[in-house]
């Protein structure tokens, strides 16, 4: 029973020091860029009927942590890529100053659109764990393609 | 040169670096890397003259694209780079805005020039047929779509504007609604150059 109690309370320490660092940590990211690359050879899989989706219909950024979009065209052939034609080669990169949804023709999408939300500084201890949290949720769940 | 006065040179360098690397200019719009030349093209001009984009090197260029009897994107972009020139007081001679049309059915020169001219009398617009407009249109990434309203039809086209520096060069993409004053940013960053 002792033993029992003893575990609880070391795992309710643990999970409070872990709100408490996530909550008042302050947040260092490694860069500000949201990458998304077009590998080389996209556009022979695209015409040979493999669906090929790189860039998401919702990209998330924050402001002073990751608000950055750069896209990048490592194919052979131009590319519509988010809202700009891309030579091969050709990076481009669009930093983001205010927080709000932000919407861009994207041929790309079947929707022709593209919703790029930008949030605020997570600021409060609660903002911040959320954005960890979900750091590590994107961590887990990224999809190839992208880096 | 005694010790002293290597360690005062030293840390002057070290300042001025530093300030150099503080001071390094930061565009508001997005940029490009590298940089491709902007695509020419041969377009009747509301000037009355051949609208190339070629005639305009050694100034900067902002180039948008849209039409006339847009009620909600083209007022508001046009408005703002009206307001952007008058900021930039003299240095504005050396900026030239170009418009050009996806609507050549509406917008003849003279249609096109009135509307230009409610911005800023120095804006140039460009026409051309059809096919010629959907050239340029491919060269440069623009989208224009044309929608049947219940009053005739209207366009949903790209909203956003080219930076084109004096060379040429496709430098910089600035997105619908951004301010007079980061677009002066840009601007003077690139007549700086």
């Amino acid at each position: 029973m002792r033993t029992r109690s003893a575990a609880l309370v070391t795992m309710a320490a643990v999970a409070g020091a872990a709100l408490a660092w996530g909550g008042f940590a302050p947040i260092h990211t490694a860069s500000r860029n949201e990458v998304f690359v077009i590998p080389q050879g996209t556009w022979a899989r695209r015409m040979s009927g493999d669906k090929v989706e790189i860039l998401p219909d919702h990209i998330r950024l924050t402001l002073g942590l990751r608000d950055i979009l750069v896209l990048r065209n490592r194919d052979e052939v131009p590319q519509i890529f988010g809202p700009t034609l891309m030579m091969p080669g050709q990076s481009f990169s669009l930093p983001f100053a205010q927080a709000s949804e932000y919407q861009f023709q994207c041929t790309a999408h079947a929707s022709g659109q593209m919703t790029i939300v930008v949030e605020p500084y997570p600021a409060s201890p609660w903002a911040r764990i959320r954005w960890r949290a979900r750091e590590l949720l994107s961590e887990l769940h990224q999809p190839a393609g992208t880096s | 040169m005694s010790a002293s006065r290597f360690a005062v040179a030293t840390l002057s360098l070290m300042t001025a670096v530093a300030a150099g690397a503080a001071a390094a200019p930061a565009f508001k719009a997005g940029l490009f890397d590298p940089p491709r030349q902007a695509p020419d093209f041969s377009l009747q001009g509301t000037d009355g003259h051949e609208l190339r984009m070629s005639h305009y090197r050694g100034k900067v260029v902002l180039l948008a694209f849209g039409y006339s009897s847009c009620t909600a994107v083209c007022p508001v972009t046009l408005a703002t780079l009206a307001a952007a020139r008058r900021e930039l007081g003299p240095a504005a001679a050396d900026v030239q805005v170009l418009y050009v049309t996806v609507d050549p059915e509406r917008d003849v020169p003279a249609r096109l020039r009135a509307f230009l001219h409610n911005f800023d009398a120095s804006f140039v617009g460009g026409t051309g047929t059809a096919q010629q407009l959907a050239g340029v249109r491919k060269d440069y990434g623009i989208s224009a779509q044309k929608l049947v309203t219940r009053d005739g039809y209207a366009y949903s086209h790209s909203s956003f504007t080219y930076l084109i520096d004096r060379g040429g060069r496709i430098r910089a993409l600035m997105p619908y609604g951004h301010s007079p004053g980061d677009y002066v940013n840009d601007l003077r960053i690139l007549l700086q150059e």
